[in-house]
This record gives structure tokens, sequence and C-alpha cells, in this order.
């Protein structure tokens, strides 16, 4: 447990707190992709409430696969990841503790950027609630399952673009849910149904990533 | 219970199997497919709807069951590879994506061929056809995965954690991809919702679905004894064989 | 038997056969001293040795044991050190250290850690930002692991590089020390290791291809 908390835990926040600027430039690109629809597709409020919720979703997803290399690219390419699983800890535990760190300094923000997106969008009261609902819930999974690709392609010399390849077609069911979600919030329709599928993919990503995660990496040391 | 298999996880016996399944899978594949081929076209009747543009689905419906079913032999293959650690269930995984991929590309194309007839337009986004889109995503993600390695045992291993994920995927996609187009009412209705098919029409389908199914499995074993064969280049059974080979073209 | 034992290694790396069916043993009290041409498989074997990679068949056994039921236990008694130091370039010597040794779990007094740095002859480094050092400072504090974490087996892949000659005598001294104290040392190096480190058996791998 302290191996965790002092040895990852506090080690991956220490190092994002150093890197600021590196956790900061998805977010821009972020709000930048959100500024392009309304001047690509035209300002009309019911349009940009007609895609609102999809475009947030899809720009999250695209700017998530800018910082995901971040979870173990730099650990793997100085040594710190080969330390750290000849350190004992249970790799399965390291890894989660680390995604966990990763949700914290990369999607916390965009969770806090969240509403200036929605106005931006011109988003309802009740579609925003619906939107935080599902960025709490999608966003720990888009850092699972991304941490697997992620251990994949880790060894690789380009492994950004092939990351992006692998990860969108899994993340498309997520953007399904989560967006059907807002939309059903627009209409006052419940959406409880699409939160509760989110949660049951969040689940089997607990109960199962970690294990994936491990085992990826153990191939990419080999 | 599984013990008959495990002899196989040597390269060698992999290799032997193969040789001797091939000829046989051929065969059927090709008279499956001759037979049923010819059948669906030309004898079986005509849809009363859509006329003779139904026949397709003599390609379309078993390219599109096997594209989904190879997907799902990958990850079971990935699967044996990781717990047993056998080296061929890797080669077999990855002999089976491109031909794969190309069961997917074929529902895809006939699908858009049948689409214009029916619907007016060569795409439509339709469920089916959308989650085979996916489902030609995942197996071009699995095929550039294992290509972007340069040790092939690594990429074999990468690749199969990636077919694993994806089959975790494969069902949720489906459905979800059917729950977003009854939402947006975008395509009209399913093309398989008739309530039943004429065993005229069914017996040919069922033929190419065997002949299809058979002629992946030649392929997938073709291209695993060239995987075995490139991947073992360097050992004496190997060397032992393309002696023989070599010998009994010069005799001749 | 005790110790380190490889049983029957056979590495295969891209499509090449590194070795094959290699068995020795690594006991308390001996440093050996692992010889080879570039691309031998010196670092595959160490590699193998530590459990990062998994050999293509054969096994490596821990105290009879073989590794993978007993890597709790082993990985307290192992140091491993590779071409990569594991040191965060953004993170200081201290900081580095620190969290390594809290992964490891194990508990080292401040003073301690000051000792080392002070032999290592990093005392004043050490709140520097790695990446800020020079190649040799670097691999000092990725050195300070030899002294932080009392463990028998110590795994080095090239330790000496980038070292001068003061940083060669104390690691090699450092080495003689260990083995005498029951320690077990398996390295390679390109440079010849001199009489300071002691008695070593020399194992030799040879470039196949």
């Amino acid at each position: 447990m302290n191996a965790l908390l002092n040895g990852v835990f506090k080690r991956d926040l220490a190092l994002a707190y150093r890197q600021k600027s590196e956790l900061v430039q998805p977010l821009m690109f972020l709000l930048m992709v959100v500024t392009l629809f309304p001047l690509g597709i035209g300002p009309g409020p019911e349009t940009l409430q007609r895609i609102g919720p999809g475009v947030i979703w899809i720009a999250a997803i695209l700017s998530s696969l800018l910082g995901m290399e971040r979870l173990f690219r730099e650990d793997f390419l100085d040594g710190s990841l080969e330390q750290m699983m000849l350190s004992g800890i249970p790799l399965f535990l390291a890894v989660g503790v680390k995604v966990l760190c990763h949700w914290l300094v990369s999607f916390v923000p965009l969770l806090l950027m969240s509403p200036l997106l929605a106005m931006f969008l011109n988003l309802t009261f009740d579609m925003y609630v619906a939107l935080v609902a599902t960025l709490l819930l999608g966003t720990p999974l888009l850092s699972l399952v991304g941490a697997i690709a992620v251990g994949l392609t880790v060894g690789l010399q380009r492994g950004g673009l092939l990351l992006a390849l692998l990860l969108i077609p899994v993340f498309i069911p997520l953007l399904i849910f989560a967006t059907s979600a807002v939309d059903s919030a627009a209409l006052q329709l419940p959406y409880r149904a699409q939160l509760a599928i989110i949660g049951a993919m969040l689940m089997l990503a607990l109960a199962t990533a970690p294990f994936a995660i491990g085992y990826s990496l153990k191939v990419s040391q080999n | 219970m599984w013990k008959w298999l495990h002899p196989y996880a040597k390269t060698e016996n992999a290799y032997q199997l193969c040789k001797t399944l091939q000829p046989y899978f051929w065969g059927v594949a090709v008279v499956a497919l001759v037979v049923g081929t010819i059948w669906g076209l030309a004898f079986a009747p005509q849809d009363y709807q859509q006329g003779d543009s139904f026949r397709i689905i003599y390609i379309h419906v078993p390219s599109a069951i096997l594209s989904m079913s190879t997907y799902v032999a990958m990850a079971v293959a990935a699967l044996v590879g990781m717990v047993w650690q056998w080296r061929t269930a890797f080669m077999a995984m990855i002999a089976m994506a491109p031909i794969g991929a190309v069961m997917t590309f074929i529902a895809l194309f006939t699908g858009a061929a049948w689409g214009k007839p029916m619907w007016g337009a060569w795409w439509v986004w339709d469920a089916r056809l959308t989650s085979e889109l996916i489902l030609l995503f995942l197996y071009l993600g699995v095929i550039a995965l294992y290509s972007a390695f340069e040790d092939k045992q690594q990429a074999g291993k990468a690749a199969g954690v990636m077919a694993l994920v994806g089959v975790v995927n494969v069902p949720i996609i489906h459905y979800s991809v059917e729950w977003w187009n009854t939402l947006h009412q975008g395509a009209t209705i399913s093309k398989f919702d008739k309530p039943s098919i004429a065993p005229e029409m069914l017996w040919p389908l069922l033929l190419n679905l065997l002949g299809f199914a058979a002629f992946i499995a030649a392929v997938t074993v073709m291209r695993l004894r060239n995987e075995i064969v490139r991947r073992e280049i360097q050992r004496p059974w190997v060397v032992e064989l393309a002696q023989q080979e070599l010998g009994g073209r010069n005799a001749v | 038997m005790s110790g380190l034992v490889a049983d029957n290694l056979t590495c295969i790396k891209q499509d090449r056969v590194l070795f094959d069916q290699l068995s020795f043993s690594l006991l308390p009290g001996e440093l050996v001293y692992l010889r080879g041409p570039n691309g031998a498989g010196k670092t595959s074997l160490l590699r193998i040795l530590t459990g990062l990679s998994q050999p293509e068949s054969g096994q490596v056994l821990f105290h009879s044991e073989p590794l993978n039921s007993v890597y709790r236990d082993y990985s307290t008694q192992l140091v491993y050190l590779g071409h990569k130091a594991g040191l965060n370039g953004g993170l200081t010597a201290l900081e580095n250290l620190t969290f390594w040794l809290a992964q490891s779990q194990l508990l080292v007094s401040t003073s301690r850690l000051y000792e080392v740095l002070e032999l290592l002859g990093l005392v004043g480094l050490e709140d520097v930002a790695v990446r800020y050092l020079s190649a040799g400072q670097q691999r000092r504090v990725a050195l300070a692991r030899l002294w932080l974490k009392p463990s028998v087996y110590w795994l080095l892949d090239e330790p000496f590089t980038a070292l001068d000659t003061s940083g060669i005598a104390l690691l090699e001294d450092t080495f003689n020390n260990h083995v005498r104290n029951g320690g077990a040392i398996m390295c390679t190096s390109h440079q010849p290791l001199s009489e300071r480190a002691g008695p070593l058996r020399c194992m030799d791998l040879e470039y196949r291809f």
C-alpha cells in the first residue's frame, strides 16, 4: 500500500505537476476542435445544440489520444518501468494506480472545462448534467482501455498514430451511448439506461484492463 | 481433456497437420462453392420483391457471417496462445487476420452493391453495414499492430491482446450500432427481417456458407504453413524439409 | 539447489537464435563476468534472469523454484541495472531514489541516503534534475541502488559505462566486498575487470548466425 501510494501515485503526480504544459496541450486542442465546429457548420444555436454532445465527445476522445502516450512512454524509455516491474509490487495494482493518476491529471481538468464547452455549443442545463454524468463514467474507461493500447505500442518507435488507429474503433460504443444519453436529456427523456451501460462497460474494464495492461507491458519488455 | 491438442504447439507437428488438412479444405471449398454458387445464381427461384438482385446474398451473407466468426476464431487462438504459451497459436491467429479482413471487405462491398437497387444509394448507414465497417477497422488495427513490430513473436502477442480487446467489443459494437440506428431512424427496414426463407433459396446459401468456411480454413492453413517456415527458417527440420523438396524436384 | 539457476535457456530474437540450451548457475559468493561480442545476447540473458523477458524455452530457478512462483521473494533479493538508468530526467537524484525505494518497500533514512550520495560524489547535485547531470553522474545515481537495497543478487548490464577511473575503482571495490559478504554478481562489461574486483568466473557467449 505504502509502495503504491509513495512510490507510484506521488511520483506520477509530482511528474505531472512538473510537466504541466504537456497536460494543458490536449485540453487546448480540445477547446480548439470544439471552436472549429461553429465556424465550420454555422453558429445557429439549434444546430449547435443538435451536434453539441457528439462534438464534445469526439473532441474529448481525440484529445485524450494525444495525451495517452504519457501513461507509459517516458517510463519505458528511461527504464523506470522495468525498475517498477522488478520492484515486487503486483503489476496490475501498479498500473491501476498509474491509470488513476492519468485520469486525475488529464480528465479531471477536462471535466472542469466542460461548462465552457457546454456554453459554446449552447447545451441546456439538463443536457449539461447528462454530459457531466457521461464524462464521469466514460473518461475512466478511456484511460483504462487506452492504457492497454499504450502498453502494446510503447516499445514502437512511432506508436502515436497506430495508437489512434487501434483505439478509435474500440471507443465507438462509448461515443454512441454517451451522446445518446445527452440527446435523451435534451428531449427530457430518461437516460439511465445509457448511463447503466456505460457503467457496466466501465466495471468490465476495471476488472479486466489492469491485467491486460500488465500483460501488454510484459510483452513490450520482451 | 485438451491433451490431444498439445503436440500441435510444436511448430513441426502443426506444419504436418496443416499439410494433411489443406487438400481436404480445398476440396470441400471448391465443391461447395461451385455447386452453391451456380445453384444460387442460376437455379434458385427469384425473390418476389427484389427479383434477381437478392441473389447477392449468396456472397454477402456467408462473407458477413464468417467475417465475424473469423475474428472470434482469432481471439480464441490468441487466448490459447496466452494461456498455454503456444507460438503456433499466435501464428494461426495472424494467418487468419488478412483473410478475415478480406471477408469483411467482401461483405461491405456486396452490401453496398445490394444497397444500390434497394435503397438507391451505394452507402446507407445501416446497422449491419456499420458494424461490419467497424469490424474492418478492428481487423486493420490488429494487422497494423502486427506489422509494426520487428520481432514477430512479440508482434503476435501484442496483436493477440488487441484481438481480445476487439472481441469483447464486437458484441457491444454490434448492439450499440443497432440501437443507434433505430434511434436515428436512418435506414428502412432491415433487409433480413423476412419472416422465413424458402428452402430452395436456403440450401445454396448453406452450401456457400460451408464453402466460404472451408475456403477460409484452407487459406489459413496455407498461410500458417508459410508463417511457420518463414519463422523457423534456421531450424534443422525446416532445412531438411527444404532439401527434400529440392531433392524431389531435381530427381524429376 | 540454492542460488539462481538457468536451466536449458533458449532465446530467439527476431528469429535469430541467440543462445540454445544454456544452463549455468549463479551462487552466492561469486562474481560472474559475462563476455561476448555485441549482439551475442548478453543483455537478453540478463533480462531473462531478472524475469523481465521470457525465454523461448527453459526456465530460471530461484532456490529451486521457477521464477514466477517466487517472484516477490526474488525481487527483494535482486538489483538489476540495465542499459537504461531507470531515472526520470525531470526528477532530482534524491526524488528518483526516494520513489524507487518506496516502490521497493524499503525504509532508508535520509541520512543514509545522503551518505550514499556522498560516497558517490553526488552531494550538492542531489536536488538538480537528473537530465542536467553528466552521463557519468547519472550512472552514479543509478548505481546508488546497489548501496541502498540490501540484496544478494546483482545483475548489472554494463555498469562501468561512462564512469571515470575513480568511479570504476569504487565499483570494483564494492563488487569485491559484496562477493565476500555472500553476494552474487553477474555483470557484463566491455573493458575487462581489474584485479580489484576480486576473483571472478568468466562466461562467454558467442555470436551465432
